[in-house]
């Protein structure tokens, strides 16, 4: 008997926010700086060093807070996670444990098959740990090294940490979830959020269950994921993993499946999940954060529509793939700004600007328009050539659809009389019927005047020629 | 022998001289800031080889000081100064930042005399669990100062410092200054800075004056009190210190907490000492009551006993041995190499500490012990308020007896703790507390223990200051005296 099995699929969200300083101390959140060189009493966790708030983080906290339809907590406190590590330079972390600020809220998920919510358990503020680089040995892993390094430039930076509930259902969704989640971060200007300078990391816990169950089954811990689509490769696989030893009559074990980010096709590393016990407790040398109700409504106020809505908004226009990509791409207000065919525009700012290698957000919306407007009008390079031309010199489209278009009977009509009489075969064979043909013909044309021909006029001349 | 120090023309009686005078001195251009710094350098070169009140001297020629000099207690970090806390896991650590009171006290124009002896990491009651040895009481060599700011009370006791700055967690500023006879200070806490100062249980740690007056007390909380926003705990004294002037206690109410009062214990020759100093207060205009903490007294001491290590123990994890400090490198990982520094690092009891609040933080002992612990102090801060809503004051015995000898509870930990029983209550309501010396019992001081409500040091200033006169104590070791 084969069960129909549901995934279970839960994420924990890192996004470090782009604030001028660290959570605790007034050293400035730097990437990419030689080690060491942005640290002070606090961040060393020298003796007698105490944390103070950075400000701005906890209101972008509650910000992102608010944007995930979660509740402002009106007293929330930090405590300590303790446990010895040599990235964590005062033997705990400074957290946020069972009276975080953010609690309770859902995200809404646009889908092919209609909106599903995602719950967001908590969004809490903390600080994150120094990087720790491994000498010697496999891959900087710390197994076999021969030893290791601390850079405390990453200690102190502030970290919302988000956690999901369990409400994701497949490997496609997941990634979906942390496409929105990343652009309302970005989009509320709070981080980054870029995997590549690790503003933003997620572990994902999976489990599986037979359709129908109620009951969650034991769940394994994915980390070290370095995008979003290896991260739904890996969770399909784990998936697939944890079916077939359900079926086989196994059961899974709790465990945290390590990938190494340098080597996506690596299998991952397992490790027993330790019972570890962190020892909680209230971080005596700060006081509670009180937001003030003030504050959360003037934050509330600043809030543009959502992400998920504007995604509703666009599929009507031009079906919910271009819609999902136009907004968590962000270039669905660049989309709104040009003008043109809807599902043409989004095509090209979805896709001809990919294969160009070119970044559309930085288009100029009316070049880009313009271009658009002359598609048809110009050869496929000659498009290209303007919609490129739209990021790096706007005021040259123009001149680039215009003059390259050759539309001018008098001009074509000798181009075109001279390549019929040189493949004097291929037109009879057209006028015998093999229609098809007709491509091979504006290919002549087009080759002839350099790409430049208008090819709405070719196909037209050409036709009445040959049909003559 | 005297304490009499010949400087140039001057004579600057180190042991007799009050910060206050001192000041005096300087404003009148009798002595240089130098001079006076080297008058207790000299009186140190004198005395410390016995009494081991400092861990390490600072001879500088007092530059850039203006004012009069003052010791620290090695939790005060000193920027270029070892600093250790008495442990030997910070040996050689030189902090590269002044802790916000010691650049308080150098903005005051203050030199640094030294840096003074502690119980390792402020833990104990005595001085003897210093990693550099104990500390001797100036009154008599062969008994403890009391701890664990005994390094910084025997300093000013023995004439080696006008004043000094302790830390009180749970009674060491207050008890050692009782068993050295001077006048210590508990400020509430939030008056004082922490930044910069090594931390042993961050929510009861305080920094405080000591010295040999209730005056140069009030003047040096002046220097070093008020917000800090590197410390987020601290906060704007509601008023200005007061230098007190009166010498009346009219229409003050002080209760006398029956249980602080009476506990076991306490001998007879301190309270004798106690009521003595109840009688004048009396003549002097102050109406006097009995109250009662019951529970204060009877959990203070166990409530103490799982917040102050379960905070050590967290607050003790950063010496690892990774960044600054002592690093043993025995054969093996980073785990083996943390094992080794702290095992070779740290004193028993810091090592006690840290298991007993590890235990009392661990998953499914947390609310029996910690929780429980955290209940029980907001207990004993309401039973405090009730007996404020009568009394301005309250006042027992600073500690229960006079300074005991050297190695007698060393043995019994539990003996040793119960040395903090009458201070434990009072700092688990984060109230302030004075501590005067209120007469001698068989030679040694005895102390007076003065606790008020929040914000209350003025009236603790007033009233001690009114007892110091009428007690008339002198607070010059018997031994130091000049016929």
């Amino acid at each position: 008997m084969s069960a129909s099995w549901e995934p279970v699929i839960g994420l924990e969200i890192h996004v470090h926010l782009k604030t001028r300083t660290k959570m605790f101390c007034r050293c400035p959140v730097a990437y990419f700086e030689p080690p060491n060189t942005q640290t002070c009493p606090v961040c060393l966790a020298l003796p007698g060093s105490l944390p103070v708030p950075n400000r701005l983080a906890v209101e972008w906290t509650i910000l992102l807070g608010l944007a995930l339809g979660c509740e402002i907590a009106p007293r929330a406190i930090f405590h300590r996670k303790n446990y010895f590590y040599p990235d964590n330079p005062k033997g705990y972390q400074v957290s946020q444990y069972d009276e975080p600020l953010c609690v309770d809220g859902r995200l809404l998920l646009p889908g092919p098959d209609g909106d599903s919510e995602v719950g967001i358990v908590r969004a809490h503020l903390e600080e994150d740990a120094a990087k720790t680089v491994h000498v010697g040995g496999a891959e900087g892993r710390i197994h076999g090294s021969e030893s290791s390094l601390v850079d405390f430039n990453r200690a102190g930076t502030p970290l919302v940490e988000i956690v999901t509930a369990p409400d994701l259902r497949s490997a496609e969704q997941a990634k979906r979830f942390l496409q929105l989640l990343r652009q309302t971060v970005v989009e509320l200007g709070i981080s980054d959020a870029e995997m590549e300078k690790g503003s933003l990391r997620f572990d994902v816990n999976v489990s599986v269950r037979e359709e129908g169950e109620a009951e969650l089954r034991t769940r394994t811990e994915l980390k070290n994921m370095n995008s979003f689509n290896f991260a739904a490769k890996g969770i399909e696989r784990e998936v697939r993993r944890q079916i077939e030893i359900y079926e086989s009559g196994g059961t899974i074990e709790q465990e945290t499946l390590h990938f190494d980010p340098g080597n996506e096709s690596a299998p991952p590393l397992r490790s027993k999940e330790e019972a570890q016990d962190y020892r909680y407790f209230p971080e005596p040398d700060l006081v509670p954060l009180e937001p003030e109700r003030e504050l959360v409504e003037r934050l509330r106020g600043e809030l543009r529509e959502p992400p998920a809505e504007r995604i509703r908004r666009l599929e009507a226009e031009v079906g919910f793939a271009l819609a999902e990509g136009l907004v968590t791409s962000g270039r669905d207000d660049l989309y709104s700004r040009t003008a043109g065919d809807r599902r043409v525009v989004a095509n090209v700012l979805m896709n001809e600007f990919a294969a160009l290698g070119e970044d559309a957000s930085a288009a100029d919306p009316t070049a880009l328009g313009e271009a658009i407007a002359h598609r048809s009008d110009v050869s496929p390079d000659t498009f290209r050539e303007a919609v490129a031309a739209s990021v790096s010199d706007p005021a040259s489209v123009s001149e680039i659809v215009s003059a390259r278009a050759i539309s001018d009977v008098g001009e074509l009509d000798p181009v075109i009389d001279r390549i019929l009489g040189e493949h004097e075969s291929q037109v009879e064979a057209y006028r015998g019927g093999k229609e098809g043909l007709l491509g091979f013909f504006v290919g002549q044309v087009m080759k002839e005047t350099g790409g430049n021909a208008n090819p709405k006029v070719v196909n037209e001349r050409l036709r009445e020629k040959l049909n003559a | 022998m005297g304490g009499e120090l010949g400087v140039g023309e001057s004579v600057i009686d180190t042991l007799r001289l009050t910060a206050e005078e001192a000041s005096g001195l300087l404003e009148r251009g009798e002595v240089s800031a130098a001079e006076l710094h080297r008058a207790y350098l000299d009186a140190a070169a004198l005395r410390n080889d016995e009494l081991n009140v400092y861990l390490r001297t600072v001879d500088d020629g007092a530059e850039g000081a203006t004012g009069v000099p003052i010791a620290f207690k090695d939790v005060v970090s000193t920027k270029g100064i070892e600093t250790t806390a008495g442990s030997k896991i910070l040996a050689g650590y030189r902090p590269v930042f002044d802790a916000t009171v010691a650049a308080r006290c150098k903005d005051a124009g203050l030199s640094l005399i030294g840096k003074t002896n502690m119980d390792e990491f402020a833990m104990g009651s005595s001085t003897e669990n210093s990693a550099y040895g104990p500390t001797r009481n100036p009154w008599d060599p062969s008994r403890v100062p009391g701890g664990s700011s005994g390094g910084s009370t025997a300093a000013v006791a023995a004439g080696l410092a006008p004043w000094a700055l302790g830390s009180d967690t749970g009674g060491s500023i207050k008890q050692p200054a009782a068993l050295c006879g001077v006048v210590g200070l508990r400020p509430t806490y939030g008056t004082v800075s922490r930044y910069g100062i090594v931390a042993f249980a961050s929510s009861l740690d305080q920094i405080g004056p000591i010295a040999k007056t209730v005056r140069d007390c009030a003047r040096l909380y002046g220097i070093v009190a008020g917000r800090d926003p590197c410390d987020t705990t601290t906060v704007e004294l509601p008023e200005p210190v007061a230098v007190p002037e009166a010498e009346d206690l009219k229409g003050l109410r002080i209760g006398i907490p029956k249980e602080l009062n009476e506990a076991e214990g306490i001998e007879a020759g301190v309270s004798e000492q106690v009521n003595r100093a109840l009688d004048l207060a009396r003549e002097l205009g102050a109406e006097l009551g009995e109250c009662s903490l019951p529970r204060s007294v009877e959990f203070g001491l166990p409530c103490y006993y799982l917040i102050a290590p379960s905070e050590a123990s967290s607050n003790l994890a950063r010496y690892d041995g990774v960044r600054y400090g002592l690093r043993s490198t025995p054969n093996g990982d980073v785990r083996a190499m943390y094992d080794r520094t702290r095992h070779d690092g740290f004193g028993d009891e810091p090592k006690r500490r840290i298991m007993l609040g590890t235990y009392a933080l661990s998953a499914g002992y947390y609310e029996a012990f910690y929780g429980q612990a955290q209940k029980v102090r907001t207990v004993i801060r309401d039973e405090h308020a009730a007996a404020f809503e009568q009394f301005d004051l309250l006042v027992s015995p600073t500690s229960p007896t006079v300074a005991f000898e050297l190695g007698a509870r060393t043995a019994n930990p539990l003996a040793m703790y119960a040395a903090d029983l009458l201070t434990i209550p009072s700092n688990l309501a984060g109230l302030p507390g004075l501590s005067i010396p209120c007469g001698v019992s068989d030679g040694l001081p005895v102390g007076l223990q003065l606790i008020g409500r929040q914000f209350a040091e003025n009236l603790l200033f007033r009233t001690g200051h009114a007892l110091e006169r009428a007690l008339a104590f002198d607070y010059v070791p018997e031994r130091y005296r000049t016929r």
